[in-house]
Order: C-alpha cells, then structure tokens, then sequence
C-alpha cells in the first residue's frame, strides 16, 4: 500500500530535475563577471584623462572618438591586425578545405599522420610554436615582418578550418556528386555546385575561426613580428608605459561591430530557418 | 586513368595544407629541437655542440618558475571547472528558448582582443578601481588592501581569460544527454542527487575533459596575464622563455626551456588521454 502511495510522489519532480532559480542567479552573476571588464573598457574610452596612466575616472568626453587615429603606429598596428586576419582568412580557408575534404570523404595511407599532425598543431602551447619559429627564423636568418606573421597565422589556423570542414564532409552522400557526374557535370562543375554548396556552413564557420584566430592572436605573433606591429602587440606594448584611451576606443569599436556583425548572422540563420 | 586521379586526389588535396603545416610547424620543432643542444651566444653565433646541460641547467634555474606556471594551470583550470559546470547544467536544462542568447552572453568576451581583456581586468582590480575603490570607501576593505601584483590575481585573469573555452564544452556534453535517461533515473526512485551524481555527472565528464584540455594547455604556458596582472614577484615559465629569447638572446636556453615545457605538457595529454580512453579526448579536442 504505502509502496503504491509513494511512488506517484517520488515521480512528481521529474519534469524538475533542477530547481532554477539559484542556478539562474548565479548564471547571471557570471555572465555579469564576465562582463564587467568590457564594460568598464568601453567607459574608460569616454575618460577625459590627462595623466599617461587611464586608471582613474577623471570625467566623461569624446575627445579621443574625435582623435581616434592620431597615434600614427596604433593605427598602423590596427591595419596590419586586420589586413593580416583577411589574408589569413582567405589563405586558411582555401588549404584547410581542399584538406578537410581529403580527410572527410578519402581513405588514404598518411590519414593518422594528417590527423595527428592537426592535432598537435592544435593542442600545442602557443609559446611553443612560435618560440620555435623564431628558433628557425633565426637559424635561417630571415627577416621577420609582416610575411612571416602571416606564414605563422596561416599555420595555426588552417588545421581549425580543416576539422571544421572535415566535421561537414563526413556526413556527405557521395551519391549527389555522383548523379551530378552521371548528368555530366566535370568535376570542378561538380565542386562548385554540389559539393561546395553543402559543405559551406562548415568552410564559413572555418573562415569566422580563422579571422578570430588572427587577428586576436598576440603570443605566435610576439615571437615572429620583429619590428612590424600589430594590435594587440601594440597594446602589450603600452602596458609598460600606459595605455592611451584610443586603446579602449578602438577595442569598443571592434567589439560593436563584431556583436553587431554576429547579431546580423544569428538573425539571418533564424530567417532562413523559419521560411524553410 | 580515371582511377589514378581517384587514388592520387586526397593527397593532391592534403598537399597545400600540409606542406605549409610542415615548413611552419613540424620543421620549426626540429629547429628548436637542435638549437637547444647548441651552445654559443648572439655575437659569434650557434654550434652545435649536442650541451644537454642546457635542459639541466635550464631546470636548476628556472625550475620553480616551471612548476608555478603548472600549479597556477592546474587552479585556474579547477577555478575554471567549478565555475562554469553550474553556468552550463542551468542553460542545457533550464535556458529553454533562451538557451542560444545566454551562450551567446558567454562568448561575449571573444569580441575583445585577449591583451585588451586582460588590461581591463587589471583596471577592474586596480586599487582604486571599479571593484576595490568603493569597498575601500564604504569601509569594508583595508585602506592598503590591493589584489594587483599578486598570484591570486594571475590566477583570476587567467580563469577570466579561458573560462568560455570551460564552459562550451560542459554545456555541448551535457545539452547532449537524452532527457529520457535521466526520466528512467527517477521512475528507478533515484533521487535528485543520486541522479545528478550517477547519470548526469558521468555523461558530462567528456565535456569536462575536453574543457581541461582546452584551458589547461594555454592558461599554464601563458605570460600576458603573469606581466599584466603579476608583477615581477609571479612570472612563470612563458615570461622566461619570453625575456631569454628577446632580451638576453640566449636562444639555446629558452628552446630548451619551450621544449621542456612541451614534453611535460604532451606527456601529460597522453597519458590523459590513455587514462580516459584516447579516442574521445581526440574526438572532444577535435570538436
């Protein structure tokens, strides 16, 4: 009898697995940690400083909205920061499709060894590629500059656009690219109308990653700059001394139009899903 | 002929991509790999002269810098753990409609560049910041109380700084779970902490392996957090290898420094992965 009563009751909370709300507090505490620093970056580029040193509110204005690119070399530093994530990004994306493809729809002799080159490309400690690249830029006595950032983005991110794509092509049919060729598409027909067009969340998701990568990067980029600078080398670089509000101008403007930009994405994902 | 282009087109397609992963990354290692067995100095060059006391004398020196970069590691990466498991067990389980908005409030961070994110972290905890300012002046906190300059401090930056590359990986696993099992958890009358400690914590372990391997790794050979937020008292191993290289030029010493570092950090995701079954480790970092 009591087995009866009770079991009904021991049933009731599990729609309920979690009780929510403690959960949902803490939740938004760390989304608000999280936060914080971004917040306090985005007001301190409205402080109206006069020390070197941006630490201390000293009242609002717009000054340095208006003066943004009168640091000559942190704009420059910028340009190169973007310039490079493009070229990176262009780069990445063609190598690490044509290999992703290989390792998603091939079997093929070397398959481990790819793979586990990837891997190691991926889980090694940042300081330890590019100190290694110094090492070989050195022995080889190449000058480093823009060029050799590029080689050492391009070489960190290409692996993270092949997985990305490799994810995509395993769950291809190869049965579509073979009717296509049985309608007598060529092969490059067939790449560019059938097969590109389904693997290209993945290509895109890639080519986002490999942007991020680059144009975030500071430790690869650190040992393979020498004189050439980049974003956040320059910011790295004003720490010793004092970052000037044009730092955090520059850092809210990318953040708006990079939350921006991913708002756009999201909403246009949303659309195409729901007129599907 | 058809055939052989069949055979031929994986490696004509790997080729690009893997000969640039070779020049760029498997040749710099052997590189590095000899230059720290070389002894000389930036005037009258390298020789090799296969000195392992390099790695010895390396270790005798900067030892202790080695093993504080893995114990801050090893807490910001348990900090990282405890703090986004809840975060992520309310969003798979609750965030409901919401779900894609909150990870998106998550990755927020990402948006601003990683030097620029730890600068603001040191204004939020500057002496008279934000944070302490206020506390000082309602009395809470000692006049002379400062976090800056100190471990704790690098610790907190550091788990800052890795703590969405936690979180993504707990949530993925556990937003994975079918809810069906957790149902046949209770209708077998287990309770809610029999049921969170035997089914769903179990499930979300590879998501919690996959975030170790993800924040462990660059959080403990990390040095802009050390120089930002550490002061010269807390440097750690990537500080080191930093300041041999570009201001002692001792190139032979910090490749045998980095490769050190290296071996104990691939050694360690090895036997890791052995420990957990290799291929979801694989599988998770390949995610």
């Amino acid at each position: 009898m009591t087995t009866t009563l009770t079991a009904p009751e021991r049933r009731a909370p599990r729609r309920r697995p979690v009780r929510g709300r403690g959960l949902q507090i803490y939740t938004t505490l760390l989304v608000a940690w999280l936060l914080l620093p971004i917040a306090v970056m985005i007001l301190f580029g409205f402080n109206d400083t006069k020390s070197k040193q941006n630490f201390e509110w000293e009242g609002f204005t717009l000054h340095w909205y208006a003066h943004l690119f009168d640091k000559k070399d942190l704009t420059t530093a910028l340009v190169n920061s973007l310039t490079i994530a493009a070229l990176t990004t262009v780069i990445a994306t063609v190598l690490g499709t044509l290999a992703g493809l290989a390792l998603g729809r091939h079997r093929f002799r070397g398959q481990g060894v790819s793979n586990l080159v990837m891997f190691a490309a991926i889980s090694c400690p940042e300081l330890v590629m590019g100190s290694s690249l110094l090492a070989m830029f050195v022995a080889t006595e190449t000058p480093r500059g823009y060029l050799t950032i590029l080689a050492a983005h391009v070489m960190f991110s290409v692996s993270f656009v092949a997985i990305t794509v490799r994810a995509r092509a395993v769950g291809l049919d190869p049965k579509i690219e073979e009717a296509a060729q049985d309608l007598g598409a060529g092969p490059w027909t067939t790449f560019r109308l059938v097969t590109l067009p389904m693997i290209m969340p993945g290509v895109l998701s890639g080519a986002l990653l490999a942007f991020a990568l680059s144009v975030d990067d500071f430790i690869i980029t650190n040992f393979t700059s020498g004189a050439t600078q980049t974003f956040p080398l320059w910011v790295w670089a004003s720490t010793r001394t004092g970052t000037p509000p044009q730092v955090n101008v520059m850092g809210t403007l990318i953040f708006a139009v990079g939350v921006l930009l991913a708002i756009i994405n999201i909403a246009a994902t949303r659309r195409r899903a729901r007129t599907h | 002929m058809r055939r052989l282009r069949g055979a031929l087109a994986p490696y004509l397609l790997v080729l690009p991509g893997g000969l640039w992963l070779a020049v760029f990354f498997v040749v710099p290692m052997v590189y590095m790999a000899s230059v720290s067995l070389m002894t000389g100095n930036i005037i009258d060059g390298f020789t090799m002269t296969w000195h392992w006391r390099n790695y010895t004398d390396g270790l005798d020196v900067y030892g202790d810098k080695l093993v504080r970069s893995l114990w801050y590691g090893g807490l910001a990466t348990l900090a990282c753990i405890a703090l986004a498991y809840p975060a992520a067990y309310w969003i798979a389980f609750k965030g409901g409609r919401h779900k894609s908005t909150w990870l998106f409030l998550l990755l927020l961070p990402f948006f601003v560049s990683f030097v620029l994110r730890t600068v603001a972290w040191k204004l939020v905890l500057t002496d008279e910041g934000p944070v302490l300012g206020p506390l000082k002046g309602w009395g809470l906190l000692p006049d002379g109380f400062h976090v800056l300059d100190s471990g704790f401090a690098v610790v907190s930056g550091l788990t800052y700084n890795f703590l969405p590359f936690m979180i993504l990986p707990i949530y993925v696993a556990l937003e994975r779970i079918d809810y069906r099992v957790i149902e046949a958890a209770y209708d077998l009358y287990a309770g809610r902490l029999a049921v969170f400690r035997r089914v769903v914590l179990p499930l979300s372990l590879p998501g919690v392996f996959a975030g170790v391997i993800m924040t462990f790794v660059p959080v403990s050979s990390d040095y802009v957090n050390a120089e930002v937020l550490g002061g010269p008292g807390n440097t750690m191993i990537g500080n080191v290898v930093q300041t041999e290289y570009f201001d002692n030029s001792s190139y032979a010493l910090a490749s045998a420094l980095s490769f050190t570092l290296m071996a104990i950090l691939l050694v360690g995701i090895f036997a890791y992965a052995r420990a957990l079954g290799t291929k979801d480790v694989l599988e998770a970092a390949g995610r």
